[in-house]
């Protein structure tokens, strides 16, 4: 995939009521790269995340200010379909959240309400998601088991498996791994570098070590600002911010 | 000296405990006692299926208890129909479409419909319902099963409502986020993730409606007629078990086989709501389950 320019952020603002959490936000993401989003609690990055789907629509005290483009529309723009942006930006979330129904169901759920109703072509579309996202040889016994019976690690790749179902373009990731062990981690961050091939990938982590191994790209969040976004090697050898210096050597955070 | 102190207390706390049990079995001793010497004389089928229901028939008095128990289901049936479709619409707007001060104000207006006292809601039978109801079916009087059925419809409502309004909510958020960043739309992320996550909280919800209309008496004795003829439609005055219940016993002789036969009604009501009660239990707690992770 050629890398070109896939979500451009414009002086973007975004108010809970009167606190500001994102204070003039510009930043660009290519596509073909793990983008990753570090910083301290509290700094933004995760309201960063959710405002490139608009799922900061659900909290009504939010206000947006500035422009988010993709592929060059503005997504907050009025005549904007949320249900396409969200089909195209696909989300992973921080605590794995499969519904309460079966293996098969969850991945199904996703192109069923995207109006594929032919058995066949869901039953293809559930192997090809769950064989992507490196679940498939696991389950593909079970799949009418139910989801919430897996383990912590293999839910997690369920919900990745379920985004892919939808094909979107982004897949945005909220810490992913904070909940999993050490192995668990490793085969999702395994996925992330074979899903970059043909996904544009946004991820919010905690981990230095993590963003180190996966990204490409990663831009560092201070009480809602961008103090610094790099090459992934670079910011973390030689940062020109002393703010994310001190960051990533561990003085604060 | 402490160690005494919180023994006094255990015991003062297990006394309250054992005498609500031993009251709630003295209760259903009573019932069961009185239920078996009507049984001894009438018979428990022919009290169970007969027919006729006429204690103080001038020639043979007869104990048939189904037209009672028809009268109960057809009004409690018709109840439900009403009470459920609204309640349940109702429940989910108020869960998912209502803004927040929206429901500040909606939710406590409803559950004050559940404090408005039975008797009052069978006066609005008595008088609004009635002349409506009258007018629109061109009938004689609006004292009939559907009139009832409208009115423990309302009762049910706040019932209803406020349960399964508790169980839509506390379906995590987590999933609704999953679904609505799938693309999915709200009315699919309600029917499709919501409603079934939250279904037993919701059946509960509807049972305990249920359970509370069964059991109403004044409102059903003032705004359904009390024929005791057999029940043939919803337009025909009914008497349910629970009026049958208190109209009889103020004027009944004691130690009849009438006398007794009353206790075998309130009986068989005991042992119909206990049924509503405990499936509702089982479906709430099948629904502590489900969302346990």
């Amino acid at each position: 995939m050629e890398n070109s320019v896939k979500i451009v952020t414009e002086k973007l603002n975004l108010y809970y009521g009167n606190f500001q959490a994102l204070k003039e936000v510009n930043l660009e993401v290519c596509s073909g790269k793990v983008t990753a989003l570090i910083g301290p609690s509290g700094c933004g990055k995760s309201t960063f995340l959710r405002s490139l789907n608009r799922l900061n629509d659900l909290i009504d005290s939010v206000r947006v200010e500035g422009e988010v483009r993709i592929d060059g529309e503005n997504i907050y723009d009025k005549s904007c379909d949320v249900v396409r942006l969200r089909k195209k930006v696909g989300m992973v979330f921080q605590k794995a959240n499969p519904f309460p129904k079966s293996i098969y169901e969850n991945v199904a759920y996703g192109p069923r309400i995207h109006g594929v109703r032919d058995k066949k072509v869901l039953d293809r579309i559930v192997e090809k998601s769950l064989r992507e996202a490196a679940l498939w040889e696991e389950v593909k016994d079970n799949l009418s088991r139910s989801a919430l019976r897996l383990s912590g690690g293999q839910q997690q790749r369920l919900c990745i498996a379920r985004v892919l179902a939808v094909e979107p373009e982004v897949v945005l990731m909220d810490e992913p791994t904070s909940a999993l062990d050490p192995i668990a981690t490793q085969k999702i961050e395994d996925l992330i570098r074979a899903l970059k091939q043909k996904f544009t990938i946004v991820i919010v982590t905690h981990n230095m070590q993590q963003a180190a191994r996966v990204s490409d790209i990663t831009a560092f969040f201070l009480n809602g600002e961008i103090v610094e976004v790099g090459n992934t090697g670079l910011l973390f050898t030689q940062p020109v911010d002393q703010r994310t210096e001190d960051y990533i050597t561990g003085k604060f955070g | 000296m402490r160690s005494l102190k919180e023994r006094i207390i255990a015991v003062f706390f297990s006394l309250n405990g054992i005498t609500a049990i031993l009251i709630l079995l003295g209760i259903f001793y009573l019932l069961l006692s009185g239920s078996f010497l009507a049984w001894r004389d009438i018979g428990f089928f022919d009290f169970l299926f007969g027919r006729t229901w006429n204690p103080t028939g001038f020639h043979s008095a007869s104990y048939g208890i189904l037209p009672l128990v028809m009268s109960t289901l057809m009004v409690t049936a018709g109840a439900t129909v009403i009470a459920v479709p609204l309640g349940v619409a109702c429940a989910a707007y108020l869960a998912e479409v209502a803004s927040p001060w929206e429901r500040e104000i909606v939710k406590p207006v409803i559950e004050m419909l559940a404090g408005v006292p039975s008797v009052v809601i069978g006066f609005f039978g008595l008088v609004v319902l009635n002349r409506l109801i009258a007018r629109t079916f061109s009938l004689s009087n609006g004292l009939n099963a559907l009139n009832g059925a409208v009115l423990l419809a309302l009762m049910a409502l706040p019932t209803i409502i406020s349960i399964a309004e508790d169980a839509l909510t506390m379906v995590p958020t987590e999933y609704k986020e999953a679904s609505l960043a799938l693309g999915a739309n709200r009315w699919q992320t309600l029917r499709l993730v919501i409603f079934p996550a939250a279904a037993s909280g919701v059946s509960a919800a509807i049972m305990l409606g249920i359970g509370r209309a069964i059991g109403e008496t004044m409102t059903v004795i003032m705004a359904t007629g009390n024929a005791i003829a057999w029940p043939r439609s919803m337009f025909q005055s009914v008497r349910t078990m629970t009026a049958t219940i208190a109209i009889e016993l103020g004027e009944v002789a004691y130690n009849t086989t009438h006398y007794y036969a009353l206790f075998a009604v309130g009986f068989v009501l005991f042992a119909i709501t206990f049924l509503v009660n405990l499936s509702a239990d089982l479906f709430l707690q099948r629904s502590s389950e489900v969302t346990r992770r």
